[in-house]
């Protein structure tokens, strides 16, 4: 009688200790505080991929695409293909390596499978881009708002006039 | 000595159309940090009054005051900067820069690699290529450090220039006298001088302003970046312009007495310079490497 009170008190305890919000809260939060991602910058009108997907066949072997999205030329990560991000089952959504589902929203954990320090730089606010506020809500632009996940070295782009010289003023 | 003082004013020899109470008020002004809260807001009140005349729209000119606990502090990622320069015409859209005669407020340098490292003498700034970055260069955006110990405060002989407790080095328009000493005293070649009346058409006015940041200027006054202090002093407060118009994500702003802002985390993990450490004049602004070399 006297062991199983005292079983039921530390249940009780771990319960109350599992309960508690700060317990609940350090479990769950994946990202800061006040930190929001920027939409992921799909083409116009080609999400939800279920639209034109949901009816087909998944065909997992890998080849030259002909049909669709024939601009996505992979050059990340030498013989990929499709499906080591996509998931065939729900084009909707990403899968990890593990076969954890993700929505397109969350698409960073996935990147940071390979690149962790990038991943662990770009929550800190070290890598990558945040407008907002320095004190309060942030954006933080999502890994593919700047690298295209098929290619993603950043582009070369032209440069803002350089300032008027000396010389140049009449 | 009344009779004196009369007598010198009737000196100044003033047309009478332009001897009305604005231009007395304006004449005699006093210190920014010695008017009260009352005085501040007649004063404001007045220039909001002469922008809406001159740019036939409103302006609303604050007067945030520094925000206790704050050091703004600023990081740019050397090995993320591209050399675009979004970030000049971003800062000049915010900050109703002159557009004839032309003011910029950063600078961009270009740098060879591999050679003596940070070579001012042999900078290039007028860099002109089709994209880049180019292969073989680095470059180096600079703007007022907002020094700690800022040598262009101690230059200025009419106080009109002086450090805020947030740490932004900050001109007063009104009391600037245009002797230019700041800009031979500024090791970084970050002030700018209104050799001109400075000219903005008046749809690219950004009427949101500040009175020690980004109002309208004079002729013969000198300014500077703020940080812009008309976005960043406020709670919460945005991000400065040229932050948010990086396109690579290489420039960082936060508050370095905030152990958990990203300022505080950059300092601690990457390596750091600050331009021209050995002048001690203790820069808030941070160059580091996130990766390579």
């Amino acid at each position: 009688m006297k062991r199983s009170l005292v079983m039921c008190a530390a249940f009780l305890f771990i319960c109350a200790f599992i309960l508690h919000p700060s317990f609940a809260e350090s479990a769950q939060q994946e990202l800061p505080k006040k930190l929001f991602v920027t939409p992921p910058p799909f083409s116009e009108g080609i999400f939800p991929c279920s639209q034109c997907h949901a009816g087909m066949p998944v065909n997992r072997t890998p080849r030259k695409l002909e049909m669709m999205h024939q601009n996505i030329i992979l050059k990340h990560m030498p013989g990929g293909w499709c499906f080591d991000c996509h998931n065939p089952d729900n084009r909707d959504t990403l899968r990890l390596a593990n076969g954890k589902i993700i929505k397109f929203e969350e698409s960073y954990n996935l990147c940071g499978q390979c690149h962790g320090t990038i991943l662990r730089e770009w929550k800190n606010g070290l890598h990558g881009k945040r407008t907002g506020y320095w004190n309060g809500e942030k954006q933080y632009y999502l890994c593919v708002s700047c690298h295209w996940p098929h290619d993603p070295p950043f582009k070369p782009i032209k440069p803002l006039p350089p300032p008027v010289s000396p010389s140049d003023i009449k | 000595m009344l009779k004196g003082a009369a007598l010198g004013f009737a000196g100044l020899a003033l047309p009478l159309d332009r001897a009305n109470a604005s231009f007395w008020e304006a004449f005699f002004q006093k210190h920014f940090r010695e008017m009260n809260d009352a005085e501040i807001k007649k004063v404001i009140s007045r220039l909001e009054k002469e922008y809406a005349e001159k740019y036939k729209k409103a302006i609303t000119i604050g007067n945030e005051k520094p925000l206790p606990g704050v050091l703004y502090g600023y990081g740019l990622d050397l090995s993320r900067c591209i050399g675009c320069r979004r970030c000049v015409y971003g800062c000049v859209e915010e900050n109703n820069q002159s557009l004839d005669p032309q003011i910029h407020w950063i600078t961009v340098l270009r740098f060879k690699k591999g050679e003596k490292w940070v070579d001012l003498e042999n900078a290039e700034k007028y860099y002109n290529p089709e994209t880049v970055p180019q292969e073989d260069y680095f470059y180096m955006p600079v703007q007022c450090q907002q020094c700690e110990n800022p040598p262009c405060v101690r230059a200025c002989p009419t106080q009109a220039t002086w450090k805020d407790p947030d740490g932004i080095v900050v001109i007063d328009y009104n009391w600037c006298i245009g002797c230019r000493y700041c800009m031979a005293a500024c090791p970084y070649g970050a002030r700018r001088f209104n050799w001109a009346a400075p000219t903005r058409p008046s749809e690219k006015i950004n009427p949101n302003t500040h009175y020690l940041g980004n109002r309208p200027r004079y002729k013969g006054v000198v300014e500077k970046c703020t940080f812009c202090i008309q976005r960043t002093r406020h709670d919460p407060g945005r991000y400065p312009a040229c932050v948010e118009a990086c396109p690579v994500g290489a420039r960082k702003f936060g508050n370095l007495l905030d152990p958990d802002s990203e300022m505080r985390y950059l300092i601690k993990h990457k390596r750091v310079f600050r331009l021209k450490e050995d002048l001690n004049t203790n820069p808030k602004f941070y160059y580091f490497f996130a990766y390579g070399n």
